[in-house]
C-alpha cells in the first residue's frame, strides 16, 4: 500500500490490518511516535491524519492510505507546530518525555483547528495520559502557544 | 575505604590511561559512595563512579552515575559540576555511566532510587568540577607564566590579570598532564549561579520533538523482534503450543519458543511477532517459579488475611507506655486502614535488546535503575562472567520503581534466551498487557490503629502494620527493620507521649516492588487519616492539633504554617464555590530526608470525588534546582491523586483482573488538580525531591473528603466508595 507520511509517499508491504503505529515505527523507522498501550487509551501513539489527532495504535494503515499523515518528526514544519514546541520548551513540560510526542501533536491539532481555545476546548482535545503528571504544564503550554 | 574516606577522596585524572579515544580531553573520574538506601548493610560501602570529559571544543561529557527518567537528574548533575567548574550547564552532555569499573576505580552497587541521587553525590560532584577548574587554572598559569592565584575564570574560560583569556577547550590538553590537586576550595554557596537556580532542563527540546531515544527505540543491526505471552497465573509454564507450525508459517515469523513461564514469538517485525503470538494456542501446566501465585489468591482475601493476622510483633518504635495508657483511657478509637496493590504504569512498556558478540561478550540495551545488579543477573542468564556483559542503560520512559531487579518482572533474561536460541540480536518488547501481568506491584498494605485522646489531643497511639515490604523481599531486611514495610507510620514528628509501633510479618504471595515513595505512598495516608480521626474524637481542629503536636519541632511547624499560608490560610470548610460545596484537608509526611505538608481541596461531582487544588510546602533541606523540584512535586501529586481516586490492581484466582489502562484507569488530564508549590530551604541536610511530594497528598485528600461528606475512607481508592 502507499502511505503519505511527512510529505513523502512510501510503498509499504505490510498486512492490511497492521496498525499505522507499527508501520511508522518499524517500516519507516520513525521512532518519535510511541507505543504505550495499544488500545487507544493513552495517546502516546498520536499522529496527525489530515490534521486530526489520531491514535495510530488502533488505526489500520490501510484505512489511512492516501491521507496526509504527519508525525512528531516534522511538527516544526508548520508555524503552529513550531509555536507549540517552543511553548513546550519554554514551559519545561516534559519529564520522562515518553508521552510528549503525542501531547505536542494533540496540541498542534487543537490550535490549528481552534487558535483561541477555551478551557473546555483544551479539556476536550488534550486527553492523552501522562504518567509523570505534567498536566498542569501541558495546559499552561497550550495556553501560551495559543496566545503567542 | 569507608564511606567517610571516599567522601573526602579526590577525583582521579584518567586522561592518560587511554580509556577514552578523545585526544586532548581532560578526563576526571570520581567514586561516589551511595548511602545504604534499601536495607543495605552499611558495611557494603557501595560505590559508583562518575566522570567528566572536557573536550577540545569546550563542552563537557558527563557520565552520570544515575539514570534519567524524568526526574531531572542529568540537569542537576550538570548544574552542580558546572557551578564549580564555571561552565554553563547548557554546555554539558550527560549520559549514564556504564556499570563496573572501566576506569579501574572501585566498582560496586548503585541504584537510582530512594530519591537519593543528587543528595548522595552532591559534594563529590562539586569536588569533581572544582578539581577540573583548578587544573585548568594551573594549565593557564604554566602557559602564561603567571601564578595561578592571579588568575580567575568566567564561564568556559580562564582570565589573566592583563586581559589574557584562554578557552577551557584549548587548555584541556595541557591540563590532562597535571596532577589532581589535593585540596580544592569549593564555591561559597552565596555566590552560586547555577545551583539553586531554575536552570532549564537539558533534555526538554529533544523530548518535545520526538528525538529522545528510549530502550524501546533501540536498533541493532540484524536484530529480530520478539513478543511474549506469559502464563496467566505466575507459576504456570507452557507445555505445548498446539498450533506451532501454523504460527511459524505466519508472515515474518522466525521461530516460536517455549520459555520458563512464557511463550515467545520471534519475527522480522514486532507487529508480526505480536500478531502470531495472539494466534498461538498454548497449553499451560504447573512450573517451578520461586513465587508461584496460589490458584485461590485474591486481593480481597489477602486483605482479610492481613486484617485478621496475629503473631509476633516486631517493634519499630516504642515510647512511653501506650498499652496501659490505652487500657485506662476514657476515649479510645480503633480503625483498620488498607491500600491496594498498584502497578507502576510507566508509560514506556518494558523492553530489552540482547546481542551476543563473536568475542563472547553480550551487549544489552535496557531500562534499569540498578546497572550492576542487572549486569550480574544478565551474566547468570547468559552463562558468562559479569565482565563479559556490556550494559547500555537507556533513558527511562518513566520508572517510579518499575526498573529495579525483580524476579520475573524484567524482560532481559528472556531477551538473552531468545538471542541465544536464534543466534541473532533480539529486541523483546512486552506489550502493556504483559507489563500488567508481570509488573512487581506495590504490596497491598494494611495497618491497625488504636488511639486514645484527651482534651489536648492524642495521648496514646498503637499501630500494627501487617505484611511484607519490598526491601524485606529483595534485600532480606528483617521485620521491624524494613523501612519499606513501616515508613510513614514510623518516623512521624508529632509529640505523642505514648506510642507503640510494630510490624507483624506476613509474606505477600505476589512479586512485590517499590513504587514511588514506597512505604510512604500508603502509610502516611493511614497515619494522617487516623490523626484526623483522633482530632475529631478530641473535638479539635486537625490543623491546630498538628501545630500543637509540633511545638517542639520548628522545622515541621514552620512547614505546616507555610502550606496554610500558601493556601490562603487554613480554612477546612465546607464552603461554597460556584454553587458547590468544597472542603479541605491537611496532612504531613517526612519522606526520604525531606519534609512535606499538603492541603487538598475537594468537592463531589455526581457521587465522585473531584480534587480541585493541592498546595504543598516542601523542605528538602537544600536545593539544587527549584524548577525541577516544583515539577517533581507536580508529578508526585498526580500519582498521589491517581492512586487516591482510581488505582487498584485486583487479583482473582491468582491473576490480576486488569491488563491495560482500560480496566485499570490512571489519572486523566481532567482529573488533575491545580498544584501550588512552595519550596522551603531550611538548610538541613539535603533530602530527596522525586518522591517526597507524594505521601502527604493522599491523606490530605481523604481528610478533605471526610470533612466534606462525614465519611471516613479507610480503604483506597475512593472510586470504590459511593458518596452520593
Ligand atoms: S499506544 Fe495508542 S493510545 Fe496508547
Ligand atoms: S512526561 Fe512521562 S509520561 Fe508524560
Amino acid at each position: 500500500m502507499q502511505l503519505n507520511v511527512n510529505g513523502t509517499t512510501h510503498n509499504v508491504d505490510v498486512d492490511e490490518d497492521t496498525p499505522l503505529l507499527w508501520v511508522i515505527r518499524e517500516e519507516l523507522g520513525l521512532s518519535g511516535t510511541k507505543y504505550g498501550c495499544g488500545i487507544a487509551q493513552c495517546g502516546a501513539c498520536t499522529v496527525l491524519v489530515d490534521g486530526v489527532a489520531t491514535r495510530s495504535c488502533v488505526t489500520p494503515a490501510s484505512v489511512v492510505a492516501g491521507q496526509e499523515i504527519k508525525t512528531i518528526e516534522t511538527v516544526e514544519e508548520t508555524d503552529i507546530g513550531k509555536r507549540v514546541v517552543e511553548a513546550w520548551v519554554e514551559n519545561q513540560v516534559p519529564q520522562c518525555g515518553y508521552c510528549q510526542s503525542g501531547q505536542v501533536l494533540a496540541a498542534t491539532a487543537l490550535l490549528t483547528e481552534t487558535p483561541q481555545p477555551t478551557d473546555e476546548d483544551i479539556e476536550y482535545a488534550m486527553t492523552n495520559l501522562c504518567r509523570c503528571g505534567t498536566y498542569n504544564k501541558i495546559r499552561a503550554a497550550v495556553r501560551s502557544a495559543s496566545e503567542a | 575505604m569507608g564511606i567517610a574516606d571516599m567522601l573526602k577522596a579526590k577525583p582521579v585524572n584518567v586522561s592518560r590511561r587511554g580509556f577514552l579515544a578523545g585526544a586532548g580531553s581532560l578526563v576526571l573520574a570520581t567514586t561516589l559512595p551511595v548511602k545504604p538506601v534499601r536495607g543495605q548493610e552499611a558495611s557494603d560501602a557501595p560505590a559508583v563512579q562518575a566522570f567528566m570529559e572536557l573536550r577540545a571544543d569546550g563542552t563537557v561529557l558527563l557520565k552520570s552515575p544515575f539514570i534519567e527518567g524524568g526526574q531531572g537528574v542529568y540537569t542537576a548533575m550538570a548544574q552542580i559540576v558546572g557551578e564549580e567548574l564555571d561552565l554553563d550547564p547548557s554546555q554539558f552532555t550527560v549520559e549514564i555511566a556504564p556499570p563496573g569499573g572501566p576506569f579501574g576505580i572501585m566498582g560496586g552497587f548503585r541504584i537510582t532510587g530512594g530519591s537519593a541521587s543528587t543528595r548522595s553525590s552532591y559534594m563529590l560532584m562539586r569536588r569533581l568540577g572544582a578539581s577540573a577548574r583548578a587544573m585548568l587554572l594551573q594549565a593557564a598559569s604554566d602557559g602564561w607564566g603567571i601564578p595561578a592565584a592571579q588568575l580567575t575564570t568566567e564561564p568556559g574560560a580562564v582570565l589573566g590579570p592583563n586581559g589574557e583569556r584562554a578557552a577551557y577547550g584549548d587548555l584541556a590538553a595541557m591540563a590532562m598532564d597535571l596532577d589532581v590537586p589535593a585540596d580544592v576550595p569549593l564555591r561559597d554557596p552565596t555566590t552560586f549561579r547555577y545551583i539553586k537556580s531554575p536552570t532549564p532542563r537539558i533534555d526538554v527540546r529533544d523530548k518535545s520533538t520526538g528525538q529522545a531515544k528510549y530502550a524501546i527505540d533501540v536498533e541493532v543491526e540484524g536484530m529480530l523482534l520478539a513478543a511474549v505471552r506469559h502464563a496467566p497465573r505466575l507459576g504456570m509454564t507452557p507445555s505445548a503450543v498446539t498450533n506451532q507450525s501454523e504460527i511459524e508459517a505466519m508472515r515474518g515469523v522466525h521461530s516460536v519458543h517455549m520459555l520458563d513461564g512464557a511463550v515467545a514469538v520471534v519475527a522480522e517485525k514486532f507487529w508480526q511477532a505480536r500478531k502470531a503470538l495472539d494466534a498461538a494456542r498454548v497449553d499451560w501446566t504447573d512450573g517451578d517459579a520461586q513465587w508461584p501465585m496460589p490458584t485461590d489468591f485474591s486481593s480481597q482475601g489477602f486483605r482479610d488475611q492481613l486484617a485478621n493476622a496475629t503473631g509476633d510483633i516486631a517493634t519499630v518504635e516504642n515510647t512511653g507506655d501506650a498499652a496501659s495508657t490505652l487500657n485506662s483511657a476514657e476515649t479510645v478509637i480503633e480503625a483498620t486502614y488498607d491500600a491496594p496493590f498498584v502497578v507502576h504504569g510507566q508509560l514506556e512498556p518494558p523492553s530489552a535488546t540482547a546481542r551476543f558478540n563473536e568475542d563472547g561478550t553480550l551487549d544489552l540495551w535496557l531500562p534499569n535503575q540498578a546497572p550492576e545488579q542487572f549486569a550480574g543477573r544478565a551474566a547468570e542468564a547468559a552463562g558468562i562472567t559479569p565482565d563479559k556483559v556490556q550494559l547500555h542503560s537507556q533513558v527511562l520512559g518513566g520508572f517510579f520503581g518499575r526498573h529495579f531487579l525483580y524476579e520475573t518482572a524484567n524482560p532481559f533474561p528472556q531477551a538473552i534466551a531468545l538471542a541465544k536460541a536464534t543466534g541473532r540480536p533480539v529486541k523483546l518488547i512486552w506489550s502493556r498487557e504483559e507489563d500488567f501481568l508481570r509488573d512487581a506491584p506495590r504490596p497491598l498494605g494494611l495497618a491497625r490503629f488504636r488511639g486514645s485522646v484527651g482534651p489536648n489531643g492524642p495521648e496514646a497511639l498503637e499501630i500494627e502494620v501487617v505484611g511484607e515490604g519490598p526491601t524485606g523481599r529483595w534485600y532480606g531486611a528483617p521485620a521491624g527493620n524494613d523501612p519499606s514495610a513501616h515508613e510513614g507510620l514510623s518516623g512521624k514528628p508529632y509529640a505523642i507521649g505514648n506510642k507503640q509501633i510494630g510490624q507483624i510479618y506476613l509474606p505477600n504471595p505476589a512479586v512485590i516492588g517499590y513504587w514511588r515513595s514506597v512505604g510512604h505512598s500508603m502509610h502516611d495516608y493511614m497515619y494522617e487519616s487516623f490523626l484526623d480521626e483522633m482530632a475529631e474524637a478530641a473535638g479539635l481542629d486537625p490543623y491546630e492539633m498538628r501545630l500543637s503536636l509540633l511545638e517542639g519541632s520548628p522545622r515541621h511547624s514552620t512547614l505546616l504554617q507555610a502550606v496554610a499560608e500558601l493556601a490562603g490560610g487554613w480554612q477546612p470548610g465546607p464552603y461554597e464555590v460556584d454553587g458547590v460545596q468544597r472542603a479541605r484537608g491537611v496532612a504531613m509526611a517526612s519522606p526520604f530526608g525531606s519534609e512535606a505538608a499538603s492541603i487538598a481541596e475537594v468537592s463531589l461531582d455526581g457521587g465522585e470525588v473531584k480534587v480541585h487544588q493541592v498546595w504543598t510546602a516542601i523542605d528538602p533541606g537544600q536545593i539544587v534546582n527549584p524548577a525541577v523540584i516544583e515539577a517533581q512535586v507536580q508529578g508526585a501529586t498526580a500519582l498521589a491523586v491517581s492512586q487516591t481516586l482510581v488505582e487498584e490492581l485486583v487479583y482473582e484466582n491468582g491473576e490480576p483482573t486488569a491488563r491495560n489502562f482500560d480496566m485499570y484507569p490512571i489519572l486523566r488530564p481532567d482529573q488533575m488538580p491545580e498544584v501550588h508549590v512552595r519550596i522551603i530551604e531550611s538548610g538541613a541536610e539535603m533530602g530527596g525531591v522525586g518522591e517526597p511530594g507524594l505521601p502527604a497528598v493522599v491523606p490530605a485528600i481523604c481528610n478533605a473528603v471526610a470533612r466534606l461528606t462525614g465519611q471516613r475512607v479507610r480503604s483506597l481508592p475512593l472510586s470504590k466508595h459511593d458518596f452520593s
